[in-house]
């Protein structure tokens, strides 16, 4: 069976183009792309999706969520996490290893893909901790969950406060070649912080987590990068500081990549008023011109993904008082209108935004996917980019329902989803 | 007749000048039943109040509890190891539980800031809080407003110095807001270490020398080394606290002859002030005590005395 995608506007971020063309698919893959009117369908069976007013963009690709499964599927499972992926147009997941157990091991490697090819939804490329348990101290065996199919290693969550410890997990880790993923955090600095450290936290009486704290990790990492030669990629970043140091990191060469989440660049520490436990997160929402500083690190190519650190929590976790209440918020169904935001503000580039949501991901991560030219997988969304409406909890599709969002207009919207030719994904009419 | 239009009092945030000023008048109206031989006024009879104490307390829980009775309230206390919050009940569940026995007021104190905020979103009863992990702590702001409103004859225009640990000090917090709503020039003062980032955004002056922050000023304001919510990296130890922050009859010397001295208790003495500051004449200390009772008589009174409607 032949499916014509026909009418739309493809959106090619690796040769930053957007072209007005039709895509046929066969057998899984792009077999044509071709001008508006050009495909003669011969009279064989063929089935169409009409695109008309509608961008054609590859499946997104986030490497940064938590899928919750094994250990904690009251909050999210990797299919109902799958779903919400495919609902907001992402066809690639890379998953965090602070699960229960971690995934520390080849066996639990096996189990969230076999869980994967179970659910049928986005593809999902599992990151293994850096460290047994994610205690911190003994490396993980990388070699082992390579071969089991992971792409990735990283301390989120837990972060490696022995920098001995993470220098040898960047020399070890780049053998095997794995990503190594920084959650950068001096976890002394953060103290018993719930927010982030200024004039809110001052104003509302909630202990901060100050700048520093991610900053002279990220500079850390750096460091490390610089002394081994080996890649590193800086999750979440938060901070105007942190910006200016990748900034200067990749001025000087060095193999660093960084990715934010959409959070980062919408909202400031301003949504915790009113302990809004929706709104705590790690590393916490900051200032308007940490803000301001992200969005220049978007532009200028300093940070290379938006990622969504996707972290579902049930009301167990955020039905409480601050401090108490977990970090994290869902991301998956809002990553796609939020950095559309930026292309409207005339931060980003459609391409480029559609890049760092997809090809830059997948490029660091190493695995296919983040574009769409004759002969790749079929992997991509369909996306209707004036589509405005109020985020409801009712339509969210992650089991987890925690996120600031909620009741807020959007602009933008995915409309089908495809994984390898198959539609995983369409809205209902 | 003015009125107080809020079903709680979470902080000092909420209030206006006027609604301050309300408390404080009807406070003084309320004091002299407290003079009286039968300290007892029907005000309250047939409404409920829930002391509800999380954390450790004396002094706010005494007060809370005979502003209530002399109104004629009926009150009951919790606190949280008497309650099923140590078998693992979260405090909203808690809440609802109390809410389900339709109480008219809960008063609150939690270790957590904005805890009462939860509970007020929650719940149909009032909510007062009487402490907030390091947020607010209003009625001893406002009872601290009181005692120098009734020194001083006014609070517009003095000048006051705040020492001690204001990061962690919830009554520095609702001092702060309410000293400064009330238009007092508010000086803080104590070590570098304990003073939170960007305080001047609430509209003080930081003056880290306590011989410099008490000069010319009209009340110091002392707060209590609270050695359960600091961290150690904050301070070397009590000994050298006292000798450079420590309020004596000395470091007093700059402030004006009619300064007030006024500390919210439990007092370290010996640490952030001397005893011969304590028990002397320009302590106003037990005067704060006692005010404290009339205010929180007057804020239970404003929130569920009346008909509603």
């Amino acid at each position: 069976m032949i499916t014509w995608i026909k009418n739309g506007e493809l959106v090619d971020p690796v040769k930053g183009a957007v072209e007005k063309v039709d895509l046929i698919i066969e057998k899984g893959r792009v077999a044509k792309i071709l001008p508006h009117e050009a495909f003669n369908d011969k009279g064989v069976r063929i089935n169409v999706i009409y695109a008309s007013n509608k961008l054609i963009v590859p499946g997104l690709v986030d490497m940064h969520v938590h899928l919750r499964e094994p250990g904690h599927e009251y909050k999210e499972t990797i299919e109902t996490g799958g779903k919400a992926a495919v609902a907001g147009g992402f066809t690639a997941l890379a998953c965090m290893p602070n699960t229960m157990p971690p995934n520390d091991c080849r066996s639990v490697t096996d189990f969230i893909l076999e869980q994967a090819r179970r659910a049928r939804l986005a593809r999902v490329y599992p990151i293994a901790a850096i460290t047994m348990a994610q205690k911190g101290e003994t490396l993980a065996e990388f070699g082992d969950l390579r071969l089991a199919g992971a792409v990735a290693v990283s301390d989120d969550g837990f972060p490696v406060v022995n920098s001995e410890v993470m220098r040898r997990a960047l020399e070890y880790a780049r053998f095997y070649g794995l990503t190594v993923i920084s959650h950068s955090e001096d976890l002394n600095l953060s103290g018993a912080g719930v927010m982030h450290e200024g004039a809110v936290s001052t104003r509302i009486g909630l202990p901060g987590i100050p700048a520093a704290s991610e900053e002279v990790t990220v500079y850390r990492e750096i460091s490390l990068a610089r002394l081994t030669g080996c890649p590193v990629h800086i999750a979440h970043v938060s901070t105007a500081g942190s910006v200016e140091l990748i900034r200067r990191a990749k001025e000087q060469g060095l193999p660093v990549t960084a990715e934010t989440a959409p959070h980062y660049f919408s909202l400031d520490h301003n949504a915790v008023i009113g302990y809004d436990t929706r709104a705590k997160v790690n590393p916490p929402l900051r200032t308007l011109e940490d803000v301001q500083e992200i969005k220049k690190g978007l532009a200028e190519g300093v940070i290379d993904v938006i990622a969504t650190d996707h972290a579902p929590h049930s009301p167990l976790e955020k039905d409480l008082e601050f401090d108490k209440a977990a970090f994290g918020m869902i991301g998956l169904e809002t990553a796609l209108p939020l950095t559309l935001k930026l292309v409207r503000d005339g931060v980003l580039g459609l391409a480029e935004a559609i890049r760092k949501l997809s090809y830059n991901a997948a490029f660091i991560l190493g695995v296919p996917g983040g574009r769409l030219v004759e002969g790749d997988r079929a992997d991509l969304a369909l996306i209707d980019p004036e589509y405005e409406y109020v985020l409801r909890e009712e339509d969210i599709l992650s089991k987890s329902k925690n996120s600031p969002f909620i009741g807020k207009t959007l602009k933008g919207r995915n409309e089908l989803t495809m994984v390898g030719g198959r539609i995983v994904w369409r809205r209902d009419a | 007749m003015r009125k107080f239009e809020h079903k709680d009092l979470l902080g000092m945030e909420q209030l206006s000048v006027e609604d301050i000023e309300l408390i404080l008048d009807t406070a003084e109206s309320l004091k002299e039943i407290s003079t009286r031989d039968i300290k007892k006024v029907p005000t309250l009879r047939g409404k409920s109040v829930i002391n509800f104490f999380y954390e450790p307390s004396t002094r706010t829980r005494t007060s809370f509890e005979m502003a209530a009775k002399r109104l004629s309230a009926d009150t009951v206390s919790l606190s949280a190891s008497g309650s099923s919050m140590v078998k693992g009940e979260t405090l909203v569940d808690t809440a609802r539980n109390l809410q389900a026995m339709n109480p008219d007021l809960i008063v609150l104190r939690h270790s957590s800031s904005g805890a009462p905020h939860l509970l007020a979103r929650e719940l149909k009863a009032g909510i007062i809080n009487a402490g907030d992990g390091i947020n607010e702590h209003p009625t001893q702001a406002l009872l601290d407003l009181y005692t120098i409103r009734e020194k001083k004859g006014k609070i517009k225009g003095l000048k006051v110095a705040i020492i001690g640990d204001i990061s962690h000090s919830r009554v520095a917090r609702s001092n702060i807001i309410g000293l400064t709503r009330m238009g007092a020039e508010v000086t803080v003062s104590g070590p570098p270490t304990m003073i939170p980032v960007d305080i001047e955004t609430l509209g003080v002056r930081v003056v880290h020398d306590p011989v410099e922050a008490v000069k010319k000023k009209d009340v110091i304001m002392l707060l209590r080394m609270q050695l359960e919510r600091q961290s150690k990296a904050l301070f070397p130890g009590l000994r050298e606290y006292a000798s450079f922050f420590g309020l004596s009859m000395d470091v007093m010397k700059g402030a004006k002859d009619d300064v007030i001295v006024m500390h919210p208790g439990p007092m370290n003495r010996g640490v952030e002030i001397t005893s011969e500051v304590a028990d002397g004449p320009y302590s106003v200390i037990l005067d704060q005590v006692t005010n404290g009772v009339a205010v929180r008589m007057a804020i239970l009174y404003l929130l569920i005395g009346g008909s509603k409607e």
